[in-house]
């Protein structure tokens, strides 16, 4: 372990954060180092690791984009809290300041995660498909767009991913809360015109998730991600799959089966 | 993977291959061999990318940062289209004539026209992709108002434009399976050495360090602009003008550099956080700017236009406020939108209400911002053909703010998430042409060689010099000396700093691993920054008068003598300059044209 710390600090003055240090996956052993940074006012997490990047270590690797809490790069454990770095204040944590890569992917460096597999599930969603008599220009309203927009304010900084315990120990085969708030903005949108339900089952695994409700807890755009999505994700399956009464009307009428149309 | 587990087809969750590790000074590369390439997947780049798939050429995008996001994730207020919603009065002419006089008629014409025309169905068109505009109470997309555009105009997505604008063509480019590859930072672009074509380029795999050989047909950039070259801007980390640089040193010509959009307001506090963005919407939806004394002071500048003035004009007046004593204690002014009440606030500025909240501890429904301007925008960039975007080097196209001749020498709010989409679909469109009528052009392997070369030279550095303080000190000598006021003196004290940092950059030193080591990156991309600020200024220098962005104190005035496009090109190695006059509209879209004074 590699210290760049004095021995008694004044933690009025400065901040002592450990990051987790290591490159790939596997191959180097991960250590913590320790550095000491000077405290400025209104200070985040991003700017002391900044900080620490130009004065005291030119090797840290972090992801960042645009630190306004506007793009999803910077996410990490801090504390053993998913957050972003952007939008974390110095001053709203007391003491040492733990700094780890998001653990449920694979670690590139230092606070870098491959985040890539997600493009994976991305292009398994059904994408929008508008409903065939939607025409070129669009009439809908503000109440429907209020419908909807929580769940496209998503930055995919992928916090929520991370605190999954279900994606965490890589046990199943589920989606992953970003991606049904993604499913649920296409089956929210006014417009769409199919059915996602089978697809959900099924491929997207969604009965894995046993609403333990980590994920909303931690959105840094408040996406209340289960009660809002998930669950009603959860429901349109159990309508359209498990609805006794349903399963024997669509039966009859020998109408639209699941993954069509809505 | 538990096996016993996997009903479902993704299995992706599961721990994955080792990414190989590459040593420091290997100099083997992958190739990859496509029609069209397109380097940067902001909106434009990404709607060149549908637009070049659709067409059936071989199309693959590379970006720096991950997919989605790009600094078109930034825009706020919303997208300018001429679309008729709230005011009917509104037309493509309108919106041609308030780009032109608020371009203080520098822009290409016939760029604008194809612009304000298009604009309207790239809008429609962007909703049939998915995006979910805000409605008028009659279900039609709704429209703001923003600053100097004569109706209301900005399509908006509260003040989430550019996020709900990216994330669906996203969506859209994932859906076609558009091969894309991200975090990859091409570093110089190949001619075919027999016909000058643009054939290739050399990338960098950001992940494990890998160097990358493309080779394409045509080749897009759309990289965005360089903000990061000045100390206090509402850019990302990429925007370091990258596609810009490359642009250059493989001869393309560059036009309008000294035009650098000042946004009005940015933050100043607290620190970390001091230039990013205020969204213009903050004014559209009514907010108030005030100075230390209490007064209005947009009466003194604009009393017609008052806070919604041309953003050139509003970032003036708040600087002469501040040099006259009238600044906020922060040093900036004040913006207050709280007589608008929380409702309205919370709904139609969330982002900003969010931002005051979480960074500087600010409730806007009660108090007032501090702003000061912020860097945003270039207006000047790679010189394109209106019709095709193609640069001045064969089978290179550069489309949104990496090209010029749209802004002239302002930008409207709002103007640029309608560019990305009109001259990224034209671009795509007219590079997939293009590539299916020709060869695979040829790459010279000794100048491929000669690149890896400079590439990795920051490994074998005897110097010591940190790729982290030299952008922080070309970042505060430009906004030093390269501001929004600007004079000789000043300017060239800027030109002989930066002739100073490209000698301590001769020293820059890489440290660590491939693997995603920024001071690797980054030490190239100082390279680029240096040869953009030597640009900027020169042609800062070169442009006696003032006009729209570009104000000097030692020519105030504007001068019709100047109605001209400074052009900056490599020759012989050389950085020269030339202008060129800016051509006048055709008879029947000049008598379009209404000046508003």
């Amino acid at each position: 372990m590699e210290t760049h710390a004095s021995a008694q600090p004044d933690q009025r003055k400065t901040i002592r954060l450990r990051i987790l240090r290591g490159t790939g996956e596997r191959t180097s052993s991960p250590h913590y180092d320790t550095f000491e940074v000077p405290r400025e006012e209104g200070m985040v997490v991003l700017n002391a690791v900044h900080y620490i990047q130009s004065h005291l270590d030119p090797s840290l690797s972090i992801r960042w984009n645009c630190k306004a809490g506007r793009c999803g790069s910077c996410s990490a454990e801090i504390n053993g809290r998913p957050q972003l770095m952007c939008k974390t204040r110095v001053d709203s944590i007391e003491g040492e300041i733990t700094i780890e890569p998001m653990q449920a992917f694979p670690r590139l460096k230092d606070l870098v995660t491959d985040v890539t597999a997600n493009w994976k599930v991305a292009a398994t969603i059904p994408p929008f498909t508008p409903k065939a008599n939607a025409g070129d220009i669009y009439t809908f309203y503000q109440a429907d767009v209020d419908r909807s927009r929580e769940f496209r304010r998503c930055i995919e900084c992928f916090l929520c991913m991370d605190v999954c315990h279900v994606i965490r120990e890589h046990e199943a085969d589920y989606m992953g809360p970003r991606w049904v708030v993604k499913a649920a903005s296409l089956d929210m949108h006014p417009m769409d015109g199919l059915n996602r339900s089978k697809f959900m089952k099924d491929a997207g695994g969604l009965g894995y998730c046993n609403i333990t409700k980590c994920c909303q807890e931690i959105c840094p755009e408040h996406i209340v991600i289960t009660d809002d999505a998930i669950i009603p994700e959860k429901e349109r399956v159990v309508d359209r799959h498990y609805d006794p009464i349903l399963w024997v009307y669509r039966r009859l009428k020998g109408g639209a089966t699941a993954g069509e149309t809505k | 993977m538990n096996g016993s587990m996997a009903s479902g087809v993704l299995d992706l969750w599961a721990p994955q291959q080792e990414k190989e590790s590459v040593e420091v000074n290997d100099r083997s590369y992958d190739e990859r061999v496509c029609d069209v390439l397109i380097i940067g997947a902001g909106g434009a780049g990404l709607r060149a990318a549908i637009e070049s798939h659709d067409r059936g050429a071989k199309t693959l995008v590379v970006c720096k940062s991950l997919l989605g996001k790009a600094h078109t994730v930034m825009a706020e207020g919303g997208i300018a289209a001429a679309l008729g919603n709230v005011d009917p009065k509104d037309s493509w002419e309108v919106h041609f004539s308030d780009t032109i006089v608020e371009g203080q008629h520098l822009s290409n014409w016939r760029i604008v026209e194809i612009f304000a025309k298009e604009a309207i169905e790239r809008v429609y068109e962007l909703e049939r992709y998915g995006a979910v505009f805000d409605r008028t109470p009659a279900g039609k997309i709704s429209q703001r108002p923003f600053g100097a555009h004569t109706y209301r105009r900005l399509c908006n997505i509260g003040d989430r434009t550019g996020l709900e604008l990216i994330r669906t063509l996203q969506d859209q480019v994932v859906a076609r399976g558009v091969p894309f590859m991200d975090e990859v930072m091409t570093t110089c672009l190949f001619r075919d050495p027999k016909t000058g074509r643009a054939a290739g380029a050399l990338g960098i795999d950001i992940k494990t360090g890998k160097l990358l050989l493309f080779r394409a047909r045509a080749i897009i950039i759309a990289t965005g602009g360089s903000g990061r070259v000045y100390q206090v801007t509402s850019n990302s980390y990429e925007s370091t003008g990258d596609g810009i640089g490359m642009a250059y040193r493989a001869g393309a010509e560059l036009m309008d550099m000294e035009m650098i959009q000042f946004h009005p307001t940015g933050m100043i506090y607290p620190p970390g956080v001091r230039g990013m963005l205020v969204t213009e919407a903050v004014r559209g939806e009514g907010g108030i700017l005030t100075n230390s004394e209490g007064e209005r002071f947009m009466s003194k500048y604009d009393p017609k236009r008052m806070e919604l003035s041309a953003r050139d004009v509003v970032a003036r007046s708040i600087y002469t406020e501040k040099r006259a004593g009238r600044g906020s204690k922060g040093g900036g002014v004040y913006l207050d939108i709280s007589h608008k009440g929380a409702d309205h606030i919370k709904k139609k500025l969330p982002s900003m209400y969010d931002q005051f909240l979480a960074f500087a501890d600010i409730d806007i429904t009660k108090d007032k911002m501090e702003v000061a301007p912020t860097v945003h925008y270039q207006m000047g960039g790679i010189r394109v053909d209106p019709e095709t975007a193609e640069s001045s080097v064969k089978g290179l196209y550069a489309a949104g703010e990496v090209a010029s001749g749209l802004h002239g020498a302002n930008r409207l709010g709002g103007n640029s998430l309608s560019d990305i989409l009109v001259f990224g679909k034209r671009a795509g469109d007219a590079a997939a042409k293009s590539a299916t009528a020709v060869d695979l052009p040829s790459v010279d392997s000794k100048e491929v060689e000669k690149e890896i070369s400079r590439v990795l030279s920051p490994f074998s550095s005897t110097g010591s010099a940190n790729p982290f303080h030299i952008k922080e000190e070309i970042a505060s000598n430009m906004w030093a000396h390269v501001g929004i006021v600007r004079n000789a003196v000043d300017l060239e004290a800027g030109l002989v700093e930066i002739e100073r940092l490209r000698k301590d950059a001769k020293g820059l030193k890489a440290v660590g691993p491939r693997a995603y080591n920024q001071s690797w990156t980054d030490s190239l991309q100082v390279l680029d920054m240096l040869l953009i600020c030597e640009a900027m200024i020169r042609s800062a220098l070169e442009r006696k008068e003032s006009r729209g962005a570009h104000t000097r104190s030692d020519f105030p005035a504007k001068d019709p003598k100047w109605l001209v496009n400074i052009i900056t090109v490599q020759e012989d190695g050389k950085m020269v300059r030339r202008t060129v006059p800016v051509s006048t509209p055709p008879q029947e879209l000049q008598r379009l044209i209404k000046e508003d004074d």
